[in-house]
């Protein structure tokens, strides 16, 4: 009786939802093996099947994003402030030579911010672990594979927008420096604040990523 | 978006941007102008200007020099910058850039026929025309005899051919003529240059707006003042005034019926940003007001350069360059008769 009410129950999601809360109520201590997916099944229940499709989604496939856009976003945003700097610092370079060695120094401050996406792109990949498939839909596995993928996400696009402010604030000091040399080390600070905002990300983001634990076999 | 362009603006207008800001450092400061002041004779401006960067434009002309080739060689530097910017832009910037020379094209258009119609040879002509509003077959506007020709066998192929559809009658061309033709063609200019800003957004179109705003009200002080006194009616005055800036339209209404200096005054007092510039002159003097119009358009020029991924910077190095050439012109003219104690009635200092 309960197989053929578990096959008509997957046909609709609303069925599931119902004809699940009467099934608990008649099975009692029956099947204690399937306790531990029904009781987590039992508490997705409420949720809506969009929450339910989530959780099915592997852990690994959280973890792999997080990881690109870890490296990606970040090498991105490294890219757009370079060359939002690079195109004023040439231009500006022409009637006045004498700016282009120190204003390297804003291209740097903008490659420093890719530097933190490879890093922590690195980190985060040593933190993937193989788990056996029984427990691959575990509590703690997705915590694990979330955690990654949190870490990825605060990393690259702290350092996307990082990488925008150093570009933009590099490409003003530029100019301000050929028309006016006392101007570039003043400008030089707003730039390491704004340098610094990468730095929270990739802090932010190991922290998180050491909560990357698996389930032990 | 209004406060993002500093992200995508640098792709195409970055470099560009950075030359012209370059160029800007170039411009004459109020110490040069004192020195250049201080000079006995054209070969000594041309000394001091051998250190500032009409250096390599000048240092081949023979002694004696005159005031027009020393101007001559100044306006052959804006154009060449004009012309280095304009072959590298992308659109749509270009279509900036080529909007700034029309209003040198209208005057160079202007200049032919009046002098056409005073009987002068046509290379002479074209000999003092603006380089910046050069095109071909300009010389061919001697040929025409009343505006239909004007348009038919010249302009239509220039860029001004759109600006025309308000000025086409079959009248000959004679004195008055000519200046309202040029008024007209000029308001029907800034209103298009007006809308293409608006259509660009973002700081180019806030910047651009105060500027041409300022640009077209001058001109409405202008027309009223040299038509005061003459048979232009006022309803052809007021048809000359341009759609937009701080006076559009109540002030026009009132500086339509103005009939001498004190009314005018009267009127461009409510307005505050002129307000400061008719205090500065005392009553009955218009001569001066020329002078604190290009003082006052001079400040907001250089207003223009505190923003950064615009491109109304690349219209106020042009302004700030023809002011400079103006002001060379004004002293080696004084240096040339020698009257320097008039060198300061008309020497805008910029920085």
């Amino acid at each position: 009786l309960s197989c053929i009410r578990g096959r008509v129950v997957f046909n609709s999601p609303i069925v599931f939802r119902s004809q699940a809360l009467n099934n608990l109520s008649s099975y009692g201590e029956r099947d204690k093996g399937n306790r531990s997916e029904r009781e987590r099944m039992s508490g997705m229940v409420d949720a809506s099947s969009w929450g339910a499709a989530l959780v099915r989604i592997s852990p690994y496939t959280f973890s792999a994003i997080g990881i690109a856009i870890s490296i990606g976003v970040s090498v991105l945003g490294a890219a757009w402030g370079i060359y939002i700097t690079g195109s004023s610092l040439i231009g500006a370079a022409i009637e006045a030579p004498r700016i282009t060695s120190k204003n390297l120094i804003s291209v740097i401050f903008c490659e420093a911010v890719a530097i933190y996406g490879v890093i922590v792109a690195i980190i985060l990949q040593t933190k993937l672990e193989s788990v056996p498939s029984s427990k691959m839909y575990d509590a703690e596995s997705l915590r694990a594979g979330y955690a990654i993928f949190a870490s990825g996400i605060i990393v690259g696009f702290a350092n996307l927008v990082c990488g925008l402010c150093v570009g933009i604030i590099g490409s003003s000091c530029a100019l301000s420096d050929a028309q006016n040399s006392t101007l570039f080390v003043k400008i030089l600070v707003i730039e390491i604040f704004g340098s610094a905002l990468g730095l929270f990300g990739v802090i932010v983001g190991i922290i998180m990523s050491a909560q990357a634990t698996w389930p032990t076999k | 978006m209004y406060g993002f362009e500093a992200l995508t603006f640098n792709i195409h207008g970055g470099y560009l941007e950075a030359i012209v800001r370059g160029h800007r450092a170039g411009l004459l400061t109020t110490a040069d102008y004192n020195n250049l002041c201080q000079c006995e004779n054209l070969d000594d401006i041309k000394m001091h200007l051998s250190a500032t960067k009409y250096g390599s434009y000048l240092q081949n002309e023979p002694s004696p020099l005159h005031t027009t080739t020393i101007v001559e060689k100044c306006t052959l530097k804006l154009v060449d910058d004009y012309k280095h910017m304009l072959c590298q832009a992308t659109e749509p910037m270009s279509t900036f850039l080529e909007y700034i020379r029309y209003g040198h094209m209208i005057d160079n258009v202007v200049l032919i026929v009046t002098g056409t119609l005073h009987e002068r040879d046509v290379q002479e002509l074209i000999e003092k025309c603006h380089p910046l509003g050069m095109f071909d077959s300009i010389a061919t506007l001697a040929v025409a005899q009343n505006m239909r020709e004007l348009y038919r066998l010249v302009l239509v192929d220039t860029p001004l051919a759109p600006y025309f559809s308000e000025c086409l009658t079959s009248e000959d061309l004679d004195d008055m003529n000519i200046e309202i033709m040029r008024n007209t063609l000029y308001k029907a200019y800034l209103e298009d240059f007006y809308k293409f800003c608006q259509k660009l957004g973002g700081a180019t179109a806030e910047i651009m707006s105060d500027l041409l705003a300022f640009e077209a009200d001058r001109r409405a002080v202008n027309i009223t003042i040299n038509s005061i006194g003459t048979e232009l009616t006022r309803e052809d005055r007021k048809k000359l005034y341009s759609n937009f800036g701080f006076l559009y339209p109540y002030g026009h209404e009132e500086l339509a019926i103005c009939e001498d200096i004190d009314q005018v005054r009267g009127v461009m007092e409510k307005y505050p940003p002129y307000q400061a510039i008719f205090s500065k002159m005392s009553y009955g003097e218009s001569q001066m007001l020329d002078k604190a119009f290009y003082e006052e358009e001079v400040r907001r020029l250089c207003l223009a350069f505190e923003q950064q991924f615009h491109y109304a910077v690349f219209f106020a190095y042009m302004r700030l360059r023809e002011q400079e050439i103006r002001n060379l012109m004004w002293i080696s003219e004084c240096v040339a008769q020698n009257q320097k104690s008039r060198i300061h009635d008309s020497v805008v200092y910029m920085f």
